[in-house]
């Protein structure tokens, strides 16, 4: 089915709906560029890449009205750019010296000026009414299905399920192998995630916007929605997908050094299919609260812990643990604090450090506190770095519990 | 113009004819002549255009294609900051100045600008600012890695790099206000007489009203990065929510500045196309009466759409819809302009020599930027486009096709007053050629970029974006390897050439033609009466 | 045209441009009075509550959000939500434990959505009126006792109130910064 995203908006990786249907406005233009597009598909090496041109398939009724307007007003600068352009070159070929034409001294006239400044004004105001009412649409936030807080954080989104009490991290899947060119790249470089936002089809969803560190945007092209995200303030949107599928966007406000590697990543279900998923979540959520004191092994804290490094301590320490001397964080490998008590690196771990280089708070150059992670993931990802890359610590292996008693 | 007449201010170093100035490289530092001065910031502008470039160069060597090669994500993002601020501050600022100096006092027919001591200071002051700004990338932590906007917090993270920035800025900016209040003056009370204010080229106007706009808001910058700059170190929170600040109100302030400064950076260049198009169509300006009003209008409006860089943060729904409005308004006046320009050719006897060349390929690309900004004016659509490719390529259509064609065409079009040698024809042409074909290769692309949903600032993207980057990536190294032949062609101009006589344009009037080519050291010692 | 017109042109720009630079910081205030007039701001100070007529036709769900930033608070509401009828005076209760091994103290921000309903919000008691500062471990309970005014546009069904925790400098005396 993803030749039907492609075939759409030429964009083929912007949507991989299973549920794709030609929508009917610009339909007959997509399908030239597909075309094309499906020319250029035959050429080998260029599979994924293609001539991306135009929006992306919408998927909710205000990306629908954004791309409407976006064409009314396109056609009109395209009409009016013809006539002024049309207008020059026939002055430049008509009234050129090289063909004997004499200059007239002409040099005002009140009535054409007075016609060339009314005129605009009345196109503009044509504009105007169109755009105004998409933007009062844009502002109805009344009448919510559900609500849901999209928390930016450098460099990584956090959804928070306000009416259903639970909360995710998401964080780019994309692996460094693939950004460092030692490994083929998915189809969906750079706008995959571990764990993406799951909605229902056909309900409005509100969005709560809001940052945990420097300002972000969460866009969603398919949706017609960017918001900043502004640390301290919280702004609020809405969409309401009218199509199954799955709808990639990134963060679009510059917020530092892995500002291009924060993909947003939205997975539109029935609402059946929404519902179990919701179920299942709650589960393993469920899971993890029933038993606080549950004693891991040393391969599971391992496993996940990798999961946990490389999703929100690799930005810096780098996936190998070779710290960015160039930001002040240090290599972990063979590192006093890793290879130290245990006690000492948790404390690390939930109360953030300040490591000398950079000291410009509250969030520059230093280690960020973590007590927002669960004991679970400080603690695996700690017996991670513990046993991993040629660290052999003395004290290998740190249950969730010994994170609890630190955090008191 | 007689040698023996005293200069008219009564100042010493304004004219003094029979004065000895020192030579070599003293020349250059002690010079209070505006034509050396003017001379310094063309050059100035253009080294700084080179490093913008060769940033810029390097940031599309990246984005050739898909993963990291060439820098790291954190230098990339210093690459676009000092980009930003070294083309606006390094080349575009400093070279409508270099015209100012060279040119207003030549076509006032005033001998020197009113302050000239001052004027050697404001250029001075230029150099070691850019230093400052360029030293960012060698000390700890680097340049900052905020884009020119210098958003906090991020700002407010950054090493000490940031600071020097602000430095930089600051002196940029006292260098830009004395400029400003230099031209003002010598515009208002040094005219020849008989030069009436509405006698005046455009030029001179388009100046005039951007003087003003500088010493209107280039201190609120410096003062937005003051802010900044106690945030950062003296425990202020004017933009830290934990203090009862607002990361926002940085935005407001730096905007209230930043949109005015895209007006600084076009009306010069509105102003030199007025002179160029005029000239070669051998016939008057159209509707100059309404140029000037409409310079003015696009000046008062500029203070009123800056939040329309703010699109997304979350304005309430009236806020929107005024700034979208007061934005869509601009489109009036600025037609106005464009249509002046028609309505002048309209009729005329044209001709196009590479400056006629790049008036032309400012109208039609400068244009085609005014349409894009006329649709992210519109702020649904806006909300596609804030933060993307889109953009990107909308203030490129009118920064550089707009300004720095204007700076060219106004280059070649003087060319024979300041050297005494006409450049040569055929070169300059292929310049054209190279600059607005290759122009359209690196930017056009990236209105489909913007469209697809390809966010800026980011040093690598997903693979359906490649292809255009890589067509751009081409154009870009296309359009810097044909800035190097417009160097060939001044250097060789200024070296020799056919010699050019007082006036080498049958259809230039303005007072810069009545004096001999190239213009002496000392020029307008007794004013020259107008009509 | 003398030494003396050019020089009081420059005196007069001079000053133009140093009021300008004056005008720069008076944004703050100005930007900030806007806000306040629109509603969009909300300043650590009781609001006064001048209508208490309560609105029982209508109700209106509040959903109370938290946030912390880069501290090791846990910060909660009790109820996530309360359904209450314009007019009527509500207390909210949200807990804090202080999670990290020192004495920390926290400034909470408040913010609305949409921005538009902070101006209908009138609180009466909030924690976030001061600084608070907490033992290492320590737990507490913070009321926020608040009025939202029956004027509330009749579009506006759903009002979040955020808070967020900031750490700051000093100890649970100071008044806010704001």
């Amino acid at each position: 089915m993803r030749r039907a995203g492609m075939d759409q908006g030429g964009t083929g990786l912007a949507a991989s709906g299973e549920n794709m249907v030609g929508t009917g406005k610009g339909g007959a233009r997509r399908r030239w560029v597909a075309t094309l597009a499906a020319a250029l598909l035959a050429f080998p090496g260029i599979a994924f890449a293609d001539w991306a041109w135009n929006f992306q398939p919408p998927a909710s009724p205000i990306a629908d009205q954004i791309e409407r307007l976006h064409e009314l007003i396109f056609w009109i600068c395209v009409v009016i750019f013809i006539g002024v352009f049309g207008t020059m070159f026939y002055i430049l070929i008509k009234h050129r010296k090289s063909v004997g034409h004499q200059a007239a001294q002409f040099h005002e006239n009140t009535t054409i000026e007075v016609i060339w400044t009314v005129i605009p004004f009345l196109i503009l105001v044509s504009m105007a009414w169109p755009a105004t009412k998409v933007v009062l649409a844009m502002h109805d936030t009344s009448a919510p299905d559900m609500t849901i807080k999209v928390t930016g954080y450098q460099w990584k989104w956090n959804y928070d399920y306000i009416d259903e009490g639970f909360n995710f991290y998401s964080t780019l899947s994309t692996t460094l192998d693939q950004i460092q060119n030692r490994q083929k790249k998915d189809p969906h470089y750079l706008l995959e995630v571990d764990h993406p936002l799951v909605v229902p089809v056909g309900e409005k969803v509100r969005v709560l916007v809001t940052a945990g560190d420097v300002i972000h945007s969460w866009w969603v092209p398919a949706f017609g929605l960017k918001q900043d995200a502004i640390p301290g303030f919280v702004r609020d949107t809405w969409f309401r997908a009218d199509k199954i599928g799955t709808f990639r966007g990134q963060c679009a406000e510059l917020c530092g050094k892995e500002h291009g590697f924060m993909p947003v990543v939205v997975e539109v279900k029935s609402k059946d299919d929404y519902a179990t998923w919701l179920a299942a979540e709650k589960q393993k959520l469920a899971a993890v609260a029933d038993d606080p004191n549950k004693v891991w092994t040393q391969d599971e804290l391992v496993a996940h812990g990798k999961k946990v490094f490389d999703g929100n301590c690799a930005a810096c320490h780098q996936p190998t643990g070779t710290g960015n001397a160039a930001i002040g964080a240090p290599a972990l490998v063979g590192d006093k604090v890793v290879l130290g008590p245990a006690q000492h690196q948790i404390d690390v771990v939930l109360n953030g450090q300040t490591n000398g280089v950079l000291q410009h708070p509250p969030a520059g150059g230093k280690m960020p506190s973590w007590a927002q992670l669960s004991d679970a993931d400080i603690a695996s990802a700690i017996t991670y770095t513990r046993n991993s890359w040629g660290n052999k610590a003395e004290q290998n292996v740190i249950q969730p519990k010994d994170v609890k008693a630190e955090r008191k | 113009m007689s040698s023996i007449t005293q200069p008219i201010g009564g100042h010493a170093d304004v004219a003094g004819g029979h004065e000895h100035h020192p030579s070599g490289i003293m020349r250059w530092i002690t010079t209070t002549n505006h034509k050396d001065i003017g001379t310094m910031y063309l050059w100035f502008s253009f080294t700084m255009f080179i490093v913008g470039g060769v940033f810029a160069l390097t940031i599309r060597s990246e984005l050739f294609e898909p993963g990291m090669q060439i820098v790291t994500p954190e230098r990339f993002n210093q690459l676009i900051t000092l980009h930003g601020l070294v083309m606006i501050f390094g080349a575009l600022m400093p070279g409508a100045v270099g015209f100012a100096n060279w040119m207003i006092p030549l076509q006032i027919g005033a001998p020197d600008m009113a302050f000239a001591r001052m004027n050697n200071l404001s250029f001075w002051l230029l150099p070691p600012a850019a230093i400052m700004l360029l030293l960012g990338l060698f000390v700890p932590g680097g340049a900052p890695e905020t884009g020119w906007t210098l958003y906090p917090p991020l700002s407010i993270q950054q090493g000490m790099g940031m600071d020097l920035t602000i430095f930089a800025i600051h002196i940029m900016g006292a260098s830009s206000i004395m400029g400003s209040i230099n031209i003002i003056t010598t515009i208002l009370n040094l005219r020849a007489p008989g030069m009436t204010l509405m006698k005046m080229p455009l030029f001179c106007w388009s100046w005039l009203i951007t003087a003003y706009l500088l010493i209107a808001v280039m201190p609120v910058l410096a003062g937005a990065v003051t802010m900044l700059l106690t945030d950062r170190h003296f425990g202020t929170s004017f933009f830290n929510a934990a203090g009862g600040g607002d990361p926002v109100l940085f935005q407001h302030v730096f905007w209230f500045f930043g949109h005015p400064e895209v007006y600084i950076i076009i009306l010069p260049a509105f102003g030199l196309i007025s002179e160029v198009i005029p000239t070669f169509s051998r016939k008057p300006l159209f509707g100059y009466a309404s140029m000037v009003y409409a310079l003015c209008a696009i000046a008062i409006l500029s203070f009123l759409v800056w939040a329309h860089h703010m699109f997304t943060v979350g304005l309430p729904a009236a806020g929107i819809l005024f700034y979208m409005y007061a934005t869509m308004m601009i489109a009036v006046p600025t037609g106005v302009k464009v249509f002046n320009w028609l309505a002048t050719m309209w009729r005329g006897s044209i001709t196009l020599e590479a400056p006629m060349l790049f008036a032309l390929g400012f109208l039609f690309l400068f244009t085609t930027g005014g349409f894009t900004g006329l649709i992210v004016a519109i702020q649904p659509i806006d909300v596609q486009f804030q933060d993307t490719y889109y953009v990107v390529a909308h203030f490129h259509y009118v920064m550089v096709a707009g300004t720095l064609f204007a700076f060219f065409a106004a280059t070649y079009y003087w060319l024979p007053k300041w050297t005494g040698h006409m450049y040569n024809e055929t070169v300059a042409k292929w310049h054209f050629w190279g600059s607005f074909i290759f122009f359209n290769v690196a930017f056009f692309p990236m209105h489909f970029l913007g469209l697809a949903g390809m966010p800026r600032r980011i040093p690598d993207y997903a693979q359906q974006f490649t292809n255009w980057n890589q067509v751009s990536t081409v154009g870009a190294f296309g359009f810097g390897l044909s800035q190097l032949i417009f160097l060939y062609a001044v250097v060789s101009c200024i070296r020799g050439g056919k010699p050019a006589p007082a006036k080498p344009w049958d259809g230039a009037t303005s007072l810069e033609w009545t004096l001999p080519s190239p213009a002496p050291y000392h020029s307008f010692p007794t004013p020259p009466v107008v009509q | 045209m003398s030494e003396r017109e050019n020089r009081r042109l420059l005196v007069r720009l001079g000053a133009v441009a140093v009021a300008m630079f004056g005008f720069g910081y008076a944004l703050v205030p100005l930007y900030y009075t806007v806000c306040d007039a629109l509603g969009l701001r909300d300043l650590g100070r009781p609001d006064a509550v001048v209508n208490t007529q309560v609105d029982a036709t209508r109700t209106v769900r509040v959903q109370f959000d938290t946030n912390v930033r880069s501290m090791g608070w846990q910060f909660t509401a009790l109820e996530r939500t309360a359904d209450i009828h314009p007019g009527a005076v509500t207390q909210a209760v949200f807990r804090v434990v202080n999670s990290s091994g020192r004495a920390v103290t926290g400034q909470a921000i408040p913010s609305y959505a949409p921005r538009l309903a902070g101006e209908y919000f009138r609180k009466v008691e909030c924690f976030c009126f001061q600084r608070q500062t907490l033992a290492p471990g320590e737990t507490r309970l913070m009321p926020v006792v608040f009025v939202i005014d029956p004027g509330l546009p009749h579009e506006v069904a759903t009002i979040t109130l955020s808070y967020t925790f900031f750490e700051v400098e000093g100890t649970g005396d100071g008044q806010t910064g704001a």
